[in-house]
């Protein structure tokens, strides 16, 4: 009797344990300090924008980087560039084509650590309905209760139809969009 | 008295060579250049505008550096004494030339400062960077070009009377002005 019972006992003792200990908590993205921008490049002209309306679906734990999810949303349509007939042409079906393709997204395939504090996570870029394989390198800081990732990549817009038909130009606007980001997320654990 | 049209200009009488290219050559840049500003400002977003805005500028940069090395030939080299006419008439000529180099300076500056405060720096012929000297500002942005609008109609008034005040000079008192700015014998 008295085994059994010492049985139950540690058997219910585990199942709190492994209840207790969450294995991937859900990150939450602080969008209001977070930044998505690009640099690209108009008959050599850097021109910078952002992106105003964004989202990231995070399940991440530091110490186990291979376990990790990212799923990652922007609405194109809130592009801001400074210059609303630039945002205005944009918005149209030879550049994002927003009103027909309003979400771009990212979804990660492996995470890995590269160094202290740095990630690299692999995933398929989904831009206009064309899906293109990308690797972005991550450094994660942690400071208050908030972490934030930071990184940059450069992405090919014409890999995405990105300016078609005679802006497809790249002499007119460069291949090569420097993409940056900032992303705030609360409850990720310790690195 | 007036001279006739037939008579050689003796040598001083004339500019140099270096001095009339400078004139012809930008002369007709900024002729150009105006009438590229003028087309081109308010047309809708397209490559078309796209182009004609980094050529206008590109355009407006050299107009620029050339009006120095022209400014600096100008102080360094003698030009022709003033041709025999009322003082006031010789007064009011240099005042047009004085203005006209101010302006070939301040109009490309103030679009310069345009191009920097609306956010777009200028990339001269595509590859060179030119610096911003404003910051990026909308407000700074929408006076420097109404700035850049003035001085270049400004601009362009003085060269009518640059333009009409030679001619006045050539075919109505047949003074031989303007062989002052071409070629010939010597």
């Amino acid at each position: 009797m008295r085994s059994l019972f010492t049985a139950l006992l540690s058997l219910a003792a585990a199942v709190f344990t492994l209840q207790a200990a969450p294995a991937q908590a859900q990150a939450q993205l602080q969008a209001a300090q977070s930044e998505l921008s690009f640099t690209s490049r108009q008959m050599g002209v850097p021109v910078d924008g952002r992106f105003k309306r964004f989202d990231a679906q995070l399940n991440f734990d530091p110490k186990k980087p291979e376990a990790g999810k990212v799923g990652f949303s922007i609405d194109l349509a809130s592009v801001s560039l400074g210059a609303p007939e630039l945002e205005a042409e944009l918005a149209k079906a030879p550049w994002f084509d927003s009103k027909k393709v309003p979400q771009a997204s990212f979804q990660s395939s492996a995470i890995k650590a590269a160094g202290p504090g740095k990630f690299e996570v692999a995933g398929k870029l989904t831009i206009k309905g064309l899906t293109r394989d990308i690797v972005v390198p991550i450094a994660l800081s942690q400071a208050g209760g908030l972490s934030t990732a930071s990184g940059a990549f450069v992405l090919k817009r014409l890999e995405f139809k990105i300016g078609e038909g005679e802006w497809s130009d790249t002499s007119m606007v460069a291949n090569d969009v420097q993409v940056k980001f900032k992303l705030v997320f609360k409850g990720i654990a310790a690195l | 008295m007036t001279a006739p049209l037939s008579t050689p200009a003796s040598p001083a009488a004339r500019y140099d060579g270096v001095a009339m290219a400078f004139h012809w050559l930008l002369g007709l840049a900024i002729v150009l250049t105006f009438a590229l500003g003028v087309y081109m400002a308010d047309l809708p977003f397209s490559m078309t505008r796209l182009k004609l805005f980094n050529w206008h500028k590109w355009a407006g940069v050299a107009i620029l550096a050339l009006s120095a090395l022209r400014l600096l030939w100008r102080l360094s080299h003698a030009v022709p004494a003033d041709l025999p006419a009322p003082a006031l008439q010789q007064r009011i000529a240099h005042w047009v030339h004085g203005l006209l180099y101010l302006l070939f300076f301040a109009v490309p500056l103030a679009g310069w400062a345009y191009s920097s405060a609306a956010g777009f720096p200028i990339v001269w012929f595509g590859v060179l960077p030119l610096p911003d000297f404003v910051p990026r500002d909308k407000d700074l942005a929408e006076v420097l070009k109404e700035a850049h609008g003035l001085l270049a109609y400004g601009l362009a008034a003085l060269v009518l009377a640059h333009v009409s005040a030679a001619l006045k000079h050539q075919l109505i008192d047949r003074d031989g002005l303007l062989l002052r700015m071409l070629p010939g014998r010597r």
